[in-house]
Formats: structure tokens, sequence, C-alpha cells
């Protein structure tokens, strides 16, 4: 391979695991922060995604209009698509949060599967709505005409980098603002903030609404990279389970962490696939399965061996504090 | 109407070997195992392996027992995959939650360790099988018998409902009449008091998952029997699971069977209304609906 081809390729690569780095953010602040065990990511990614390919798209016409069918598609500005996934992501955990965030802490758990898998059977089966199964293409890029597209990734890792910052820098005064140190002492013992007068419920819900509307946004910024999408990206998979290793890996309840699994464990999913490129033919179509039963294996040695991940919390979160 | 509903029964009485089993691990390990639904799909293909594989190396007959679509090999095969499928939920208990409860890792820890080994065994099942697919016996004409009420039902699904009702009556006299069944109500219902009376935890939690691992394991295979087999099937699986033990109360063994038939009557039906492929969202909404209502389910329990 040429060196332009490796290049290329690296980009690439930093470009998803700048989007996943998005989602660790996102599930940072509900499990990293205040202990909520949202497994429906795939959920958000999903309508986030979905949400801002209709805002962006156009509605079709002519002969498209045969072929492509969506609920709406108003045409606008890329900003304004992640501005409305966000919104909705946010509006979808509100609703989620209601029944169960008073409840045991598995039940949110269950919920977001359940609402996870309901997305996904909704934009499968409603063409009505995105098209169904075939989903929708020829989403439009931010300043495409502004290079050529050849080089437009490079742009667009730039994009998402400046977004990742900035979400970077959004959660971390968040966090350590007095909100943020509520959340901790929720996810630490609920029962003494709530005696210290706090309202346990509506942080938890602020919390569980904030991290979903960034997957939200990681969900518009996925759809605008690959500019097609439909349903069947949206599995527990890819869509939930790599994103919560990358944050165990990483070291939930510290944000550089976060972004440093969703790094590392994109690098070994995207690496081990030259391995298994040197299987036997017979075996390759399989191959992404012995990759991901690998990603599982260490998912659960971190968990038994290495519960903090690499980095670990950041206990001190205010800069009053002395160290 | 007449004939969903039987059908619900059917699958109902399928959901039910998996929700009494989910219902116990629950009550008594204190986590949601998410996956429990995968011990069930582990379940069927390791019968698929036996029957399509080992019992005809071995030369066992494939005649079927008509009206039935399976035969001898199935008969052996799901004993076998049963005592299979609990030694392995045994393992896994052995080299991946007891580790964990020794470090007194927290409940939500443990549930993401299940959702982590649900991923493995669908990883494992996909490598060795494929994503397609299978059935036990393909090609097989399984004609119907036709009841009163226009309702046509087949052999199978009556062999499925007899099977499971017998299997849940031994469970009811091992649980009411057994040292150790009883040993296990008590820990499911205080644990703490329970060890205190000198009840041997360590041996409850084995038993547990190998009844819970073995339950599901048939649960698998008469799906497979009744449907297919397929590497998602217990992912599938997994909303209703939840919903059935909720509904009955967690810890509660016989709300999980109400809970199993409440579900699969209620899916079954909706597909007069919906989509087939809603059935898991059908089954989602319930739970969603008590969890608002009654979280500690019908029959109590604990939320």
């Amino acid at each position: 391979m040429e060196i332009g081809g490796i290049v290329a390729y690296l980009v690439s690569l930093a470009i998803l695991a700048g989007i996943y780095a998005v989602f660790t953010l996102g599930l940072n602040i509900q499990w990293g922060y205040t202990g909520l065990f949202n497994i429906g990511i795939a959920g958000f990614f999903c309508i986030g995604a979905y949400t801002s390919a209709l805002i962006t798209t156009p509605m079709p016409t002519g002969i498209y209009a045969h072929y492509v069918h969506q609920i709406f598609g108003w045409n606008l500005p890329f900003l304004l698509g992640i501005l409305g996934a966000a919104v909705v992501c946010g509006l979808i955990a509100f609703l989620i949060g209601i029944p169960t965030l008073r409840l045991r802490e598995d039940y949110l758990a269950i919920a977001t599967i359940g609402i996870a898998e309901t997305i996904r059977l909704i934009f499968n089966n409603e063409r009505w709505l995105a098209n169904g199964p075939r989903g929708l293409m020829g989403l439009p890029q931010p300043l495409q005409e502004m290079i050529d597209p050849r080089h437009y990734n490079y742009l667009y890792l730039i994009i998402i980098l400046l977004i990742l910052v900035i979400i970077y820098l959004a959660i971390e005064r968040a966090i350590r603002s007095p909100w943020g140190r509520v959340l901790r002492a929720i996810r630490e013992d609920e029962i003494s903030t709530a005696m210290s007068g706090k309202d346990i419920f509506s942080f938890k819900i602020q919390s569980l609404i904030f991290g979903s509307m960034i997957m939200g946004i990681g969900g518009a910024l996925y759809a605008h990279y690959t500019k097609a999408i439909s349903p069947d990206v949206f599995t527990p998979l890819y869509g939930t389970f790599i994103i919560w290793v990358m944050l165990m890996v990483g070291g939930s309840g510290n944000n550089k962490g976060a972004i440093l699994g969703a790094f590392v464990v994109w690098g070994i999913w995207t690496g081990t696939k030259f391995m298994t490129d040197l299987l036997p033919y017979t075996l390759k179509a399989r191959a992404p399965y012995i990759r991901f039963l690998l990603i599982g294996i260490l998912l659960e040695i971190i968990l038994v061996y290495r519960p903090q991940g690499l980095l670990g919390e950041e206990k001190k979160v205010s800069k009053m504090m002395e160290e | 109407m007449a004939e969903l509903f039987i059908y619900g029964v059917v699958l109902g009485s399928i959901i039910a070997l998996g929700s009494i089993g989910l219902t116990l691990v629950f009550g008594i390990l204190r986590f949601a195992n998410f996956a429990h639904g995968d011990l069930m799909t582990a379940g069927a293909y390791v019968a698929l392996f036996l029957v399509t594989g080992l019992f005809s190396w071995l030369g066992i007959s494939d005649n079927p027992f008509i009206p039935l679509s399976f035969g001898l090999r199935m008969l052996f095969a799901i004993p076998i995959s049963m005592i299979t499928i609990a030694l392995i939920a045994i393992l896994l208990d052995r080299i991946l939650y007891q580790p964990l409860r020794k470090k007194k890792s927290g409940t939500v820890i443990l549930a993401m360790a299940a959702l982590g080994a649900s991923f493995i065994i669908q990883m494992a099942v996909l490598i060795l099988w494929g994503a397609d697919s299978l059935f036990y016996k393909p090609g097989v004409l399984r004609p119907a018998l036709e009841l009163p009420l226009e309702i046509k039902i087949r052999p199978d699904q009556i062999f499925i409902i007899l099977i499971v009702s017998l299997s849940i009556a031994i469970l009811h006299l091992f649980l009411k009449h057994t040292r150790m069944g009883k040993a296990m109500r008590a820990t499911a219902d205080n644990p703490e008091l329970a060890r205190v009376t000198g009840i041997d935890t360590g041996r409850i939690i084995k038993w547990t998952w190998g009844i819970g691992g073995g339950m599901a394991a048939m649960g698998g295979i008469l799906y497979g029997i009744d449907v297919q087999l397929h590497p998602g099937m217990g992912w599938g699986f997994l909303l209703p699971l939840f919903a059935a033990t909720i509904l009955g109360g967690i810890g509660n063994m016989y709300g999980a069977l109400i809970g199993a038939l409440v579900m699969g009557v209620v899916q079954q039906i909706s597909t007069a209304y919906l989509l087939p492929t809603y059935k898991p969202a059908v089954a989602f909404i319930i739970m969603i609906l008590i969890l608002l209502v009654r979280p500690q389910g019908i029959f109590g329990g604990r939320s």
C-alpha cells in the first residue's frame, strides 16, 4: 500500500473512533458519573442518525418519490440536523426516564434495551417514515462544496475533532460544577444525597437526557460520514456493546479515559481485521464474529481484573479542593 | 382468535421455561441475567449438533414419531442438551460471576458481565453454525390437526404444551418437597436470613444456575422444533422474558409462569393487528405499562 493510502485509511479510522468517542462521552455522563445503566445506546444512535438525515435531506421529487419514502425532508443545514438529533434524543430519554428512574437500577437497563429494539423495528417496518429497511441515502456533508470529494475526509475529521473538543469541554465544566458533584453523590450514595435535600429523580433524568443528547449528536455525525443509513446498522453489537467496552476499557468516570477507550478499542477492532484476513477463505466469512468474541472476552477481563479501566476515575473534581 | 390464543399458550409455555429460570436467578443472585435468552439459543444449537451430528454418526434412527416431526434422536438430545447448558451456566458462574461477587462488585456490574456473556455466546454460535436460520429436520411435512372452533394445531405444539406442563409440575414438586427446593425458596425470599440459618448458599447458587440453564435449554429446543433456530433467537426472547418476570414479581416462580403465558398470548394476539415482527415491541410496551402501574408485579415479589 502506498503512503497516501495508509494516511487515508488512518483518517477514516480516526473519524469513526472520534464518532465513537462522542458516544463514550455521552455514556460517561450517564454511567461514569451518575451510575445509570443505559444499554440501549443503539436506539439513540439510530434516532440521532435518522433525525439529522430527515432534517438535512430534501423531500424526494420526480421519479425518486416512487422509490424513496420519508416522512419529511427539510433540506436544512448540517448544524440544524445535529441540533435536531440532540433535541429528539433528549425527548426520548425523558420519556424513558419517567417510568424507570424511580425504580431499581436494572429496570432502566431492561427498558433501554426495549426502546432500542423497538426503534429499530419501527424504522425497519414503517416505510413511510424513512424508507424502511432500505434506509436513506445521499445525505449531505457539511462544507462539501469547498473541497475535492477525494480529500473530503480530512475536513470531516477536523469537524469531528472540533465537535469532540467542544463536547469534552462542556462535560468537564458541567461535571466540575455543583450539578456534577450531585450526580457523583447520587452514584455513590442515593439515600444520603436525598437526605441533603437533593431531588434524586430530577438529577437522574437530567443526566439521562444530557447523555442521550450527546449520543444523538454522535448518531448525526455518523450519518453524515457514511452518507447512507439503514436500520440494520444500529444493532446491539455495533450500536451499544462496543461503546460499553470502550468506556470500561478507558475508565468510566474519566472523560479522557472515555475518549482514550474509544480510540484504543476501535484500533483493536480494526487492527484485528488484518489478522483475520490471514485466515483461510472458509473461515473469513465468520471472522467478524471471532473479533467480536475477543471484544466480549476483553470486557469480562476488564470487569474482573481492572474494573477502573486504563485511566481510572478522576477523584478530584473541584479546583477549590486541596490535592 | 381462538387459534391465536392457543398459539399464544404454546409461545407462552416456551417463554415460561426461560422466565422461571430468569426469575430464580434474579431472586437468588439479585442481578438481571441478560444472557438468559442466549442460554436458550445455546441449548437449541447443542441439540442441533446432537441430532444432525453426533447421533447420525452413532447411527440412531432418524424416523419421526408420526405425527410428531422428530424422533428418537430428539428425545435423547433434549436431556443431554439440558445437562450441557446447566453445566455451562454453572461454569459461567464459577469463572465470571463468582469472582465479581467476591470482589463485592455491584449488581449492575454483574448485569454488565451477563451482557458480555450474552454476546460471547451469540458469537460462539455464529462462529460454529453461521448466521442463517436452521431447522432440526428441514423439509419435513408438518400437517396440522383440525380442532373445533377452526383451530389448527400441529402435534408438535401439543407435545410442547404437555412437556412444559410436566417439567413445571416436576419443578414445583422439587421446590415444595425437597430440602434443596425449600432452601432455594428460603434464599430467594431472604438471602441474609437463609445464610444465618445455616443454608449453604454456594450450593443453592449452583442449583439455581443448573435449573435455570436446563430449563432455558429446553425452551430453546422447543422453539427450534416449533419455529426455527437462529443465532439471535435468544436475544429476541429477552424482552418477553423480562416482561414476564417483572409482571409476575421478581423471584416469584408461579408469577413468572403466569406472566409468561400472558406475554405469549398477548404477543400472538397482537399479530392480528400488527406485523408479527413487532412482537418484541409489544412485550416492551406491556413491560413499560407494568412498570408504570405496578412495578412490584401482580403477585408482589420485590420491587
